[in-house]
C-alpha cells in the first residue's frame, strides 16, 4: 500500500507528497492560515500593539473596534489583539507538543512491539489496551486533575493520551511489513535487528503514523485548550485561548462577540490542521 | 458464537481490573498527602491521627486498594468528602443524567451523521457532497465547549429561547419528561451532536462510496435491481459499522461531556468530576472514574458481541 517508500527513494518520495499537496488548495489555505498564526504567535512581543498583561480598570470590556483596540479589550481591561497574539503560543505549543512527544513515543514501542512480536508484543499492546478503556477526554481530565494545574502537567496528560492510539498504527504497519520478503531476506544476510527496522523498517511505518498524527493534532488543539477552559491548564493571567474563553464567560451577556473570540482562534485553527491532514493525507495516497 | 462471547468476557475481565486500579492509584500521582485535603493545615495530631483512621488513610495502599474493590462490590464507594453523601448515590444521579445527554446527543448525531453520510456517498462530488463533507469537517474540528457558548448567546442570551443553564427550572435537578424539561435538554444535545454526526457522516459517505463500487452491487443493479431495494442491501453492509461507531461515540461523549456539562452547568458526571478535582475529594473522584470506566467498558464489550450478530459478511457462525 505504500509502494516508493523504500528508504533509498525517500526523499523523491517526500518530493512527490509535497507537488501533490500543491494541487491540494484547501490544504495549502490552511497551511497557509496556520503559517500567519504561528508567526504571529512567535513575533508576538514584536508585532502586538500592546502590553500583554496591563490591566486597566476603566478600560474594561471596550467594544471591537475601540480606538486603539482594535478587538476591544477583556474582563480586566487588557488588549483583546495582544492577548490573542500572545495566546496562540502557549496554545500552539499545547496542541502540537503532545502529539510530536506521542509520535517519537509511540512509534518506537509500536516498532519494538510489531518488530520483535511474541511476547514484548503482547505486554506492549495489552497494557496500551488498558489506555483504551478510557474515553479519552476522561483521560486527559483524570491525569491532569490528578497531578493539578499546569502546563506541563498537561503536556504529560495529553501525551499519555495519544501514545497508545499512535502505538497501535506503528505495531500494525510494522506487523504487515515484517512479514514481507525483503525484510526476511535482510535477516538472512545477516543484518542486525537494528540497522533492518533503522533501513527496511522505519520508511513504510513514518509515512501511515505521521499521517495519523497530524490528524491528532486538531483533537489536540481542542483538548488543551479545553483543559484550560476548565482551569487545568495553563494558570491565569497567563493569556491562553482555552483560559481566555474561560475567564470572559462573566461578558457573555454584556459583550457577546469578544467573550466568543478566543474559541473562534481556538476553532480555526483546529480546523486548519484538520485540512491540512486530509491534504497530507490524500496527497501520500494513505487511506485513513 | 457462544465461544466467542466467552473469549471476549474473558479478555474483558483483566481490562476491568486494571481499570479499577488506575481510577484507584491515579489520585496517588498528586503531590501532597491527600488528607490536605480534609484537615485544615494546622489541626492537631490527634484530629489528622482520627481522621487516618476514619478515612482508612492509616493501612497501607494495597490494602486501602483491596478494601476499596471488595466495598465497591458490594455497592459501597465511600463517602464524599465535599458534601458528605455516599458516593454512589452522587455518582448514579449525575450518570443517568449524563447518560441520557450522551444518548440523546449520539441518537441526533447518528441520524443526521447517515443521512448526510449517505447523500454525500451516493452523489460523490456534487453540491449535496460539498455541504456535508464541510458540516463533518466542522463537526470534528469545532471546540463544542466553544459552540456551547455561541448557541448559549445566539439563542438564550439574544434570542430568549431557550434556557442557558441547569437541568430543568427553578434549578431542581429531578428529571421528567416533559416540555418545560425538554427545553433544558436541546442547547446541550445538539452541542454535543455536532462530534458523533462528523465522525458518522465521515464513516458512512466512506462505507457507501466503497459499497457502490463492489461488483456485488453493480451486479445487482445489472439485474435490475431497484435503487430502494439497493439501498438495502447497502443499508445492511454499513449497519454493523455503523453501530460500532455509535456505541463508541455514547461511550466518549459519557466521557467527554465534562467540558460541554461545564457550559451548561449540567449536572452530570462532568460537573461532579470537576467538584471532586477542585475540593480534591478523593472518594468522589476515585468512584466517578470507576463508574464511567465500566460503562465505557461495557459498551465496547456489547459493541464487539453484537456486531458480528448482525454482520451479513460474518456468516451465522
Amino acid at each position: 500500500m505504500t509502494e516508493g517508500t523504500h528508504s533509498s527513494k525517500s526523499m523523491g518520495y517526500w518530493q512527490v507528497v509535497l507537488r501533490q499537496l500543491k494541487h491540494e488548495p484547501l490544504a495549502l489555505i490552511s497551511a497557509g492560515v496556520l503559517m500567519i498564526l504561528i508567526i504571529a504567535a512567535i513575533f508576538a512581543p514584536w508585532l502586538a500593539p500592546a502590553d500583554p498583561f496591563k490591566a486597566s480598570m476603566l478600560k474594561r470590556l471596550l467594544p471591537i473596534g475601540s480606538q486603539g483596540y482594535l478587538l476591544g479589550t477583556d474582563e480586566l481591561g487588557r488588549d483583546m489583539l495582544t492577548r490573542l497574539m500572545y495566546g496562540g503560543r502557549l496554545s500552539l505549543v499545547m496542541g502540537i507538543v503532545p502529539v510530536f512527544s506521542a509520535f517519537c513515543i509511540g512509534t518506537t514501542l509500536g516498532l519494538l512491539a510489531g518488530y520483535l512480536g511474541g511476547r514484548v508484543n503482547m505486554v506492549i499492546m495489552r497494557t496500551l489496551d488498558i489506555f483504551y478503556a478510557f474515553p479519552s477526554v476522561l483521560l486527559a481530565v483524570a491525569i491532569s486533575g490528578a497531578l493539578g494545574p499546569g502546563l506541563s502537567n498537561s503536556l504529560i496528560a495529553l501525551t499519555l493520551v495519544f501514545i497508545p492510539q499512535i502505538v497501535r498504527v506503528a505495531e500494525s504497519v510494522t506487523t504487515q511489513v515484517r512479514q514481507l520478503d525483503y525484510i526476511e531476506a535482510a535477516r538472512m544476510s545477516g543484518a542486525s535487528a537494528f540497522s533492518i527496522i533503522r533501513v527496511h523498517v522505519l520508511g513504510n511505518v513514518l509515512g501511515p503514523v505521521f499521517v495519523y498524527a497530524t490528524g491528532l493534532l486538531s483533537v489536540s488543539m481542542i483538548l488543551a485548550s479545553g483543559l484550560s477552559f476548565l482551569g487545568l491548564g495553563v494558570k491565569p493571567p497567563e493569556p491562553e485561548w482555552g483560559l481566555m474563553l474561560n475567564t470572559l464567560r462573566s461578558a457573555i451577556y454584556s459583550k457577546p462577540f469578544i467573550a466568543a473570540l478566543p474559541g473562534a482562534f481556538i476553532f480555526l485553527t483546529s480546523i486548519a490542521f484538520n485540512l491540512l491532514a486530509d491534504g497530507v493525507r490524500s496527497a501520500m495516497d494513505i487511506k485513513k | 458464537m457462544l465461544v466467542y462471547v466467552l473469549k471476549r468476557l474473558l479478555y474483558a475481565l483483566p481490562i476491568a481490573l486494571s481499570v479499577t486500579v488506575i481510577s484507584f492509584m491515579l489520585v496517588y500521582l498528586a503531590p501532597g498527602d491527600p488528607l490536605n485535603a480534609i484537615a485544615p493545615a494546622d489541626a492537631p495530631v490527634e484530629v489528622i491521627e482520627a481522621l487516618k483512621i476514619a478515612y482508612g488513610l492509616d493501612k497501607p495502599v494495597p490494602v486501602q486498594y483491596a478494601l476499596w474493590v471488595w466495598r465497591a462490590l458490594h455497592g459501597d464507594l465511600g463517602t464524599s468528602i465535599a458534601s458528605g453523601r455516599a458516593v454512589l448515590t452522587e455518582v448514579m444521579g449525575a450518570v443517568s443524567n449524563t447518560f441520557m445527554l450522551a444518548t440523546i446527543a449520539s441518537i441526533i448525531g447518528v441520524c443526521v451523521g447517515c443521512v448526510l453520510g449517505s447523500l454525500a456517498g451516493y452523489q460523490r462530488g456534487t453540491w449535496i457532497d460539498k455541504i456535508a463533507t464541510t458540516l463533518s469537517v466542522i463537526g470534528v474540528s469545532i471546540p463544542h465547549y466553544w459552540l456551547g457558548l455561541v448557541l448559549t448567546i445566539v439563542f438564550s442570551i439574544t434570542l430568549g429561547w431557550l434556557p442557558a443553564m441547569g437541568a430543568g427550572p427553578g434549578g431542581s435537578s429531578e428529571w421528567a419528561w416533559d416540555i418545560e424539561h425538554i427545553r433544558f435538554l436541546v442547547l446541550p444535545a445538539v452541542t454535543l451532536c455536532v462530534i458523533p454526526m462528523g465522525i458518522i457522516t465521515r464513516t458512512v459517505r466512506a462505507l457507501v462510496a466503497e459499497m457502490l463500487e463492489q461488483e456485488f452491487v453493480i451486479a445487482l443493479r445489472a439485474r435490475g435491481l431497484s435503487n430502494k431495494t439497493l439501498f438495502m442491501h447497502i443499508a445492511k453492509n454499513t449497519a454493523p459499522t455503523v453501530l460500532a461507531v455509535t456505541g463508541l461515540q455514547i461511550g466518549y461523549l459519557m466521557g467527554g461531556s465534562i467540558l460541554v456539562e461545564t457550559v451548561f452547568a449540567w449536572p452530570g458526571t462532568g460537573f461532579l468530576l470537576n467538584t471532586a478535582i477542585f475540593q480534591r475529594d478523593i472518594p468522589l473522584l476515585q468512584g466517578t472514574l470507576l463508574v464511567l470506566c465500566m460503562i465505557f467498558v461495557v459498551l465496547n464489550l456489547l459493541v464487539d458481541i453484537v456486531q458480528p450478530l448482525i454482520d451479513p459478511r460474518m456468516g451465522r457462525v
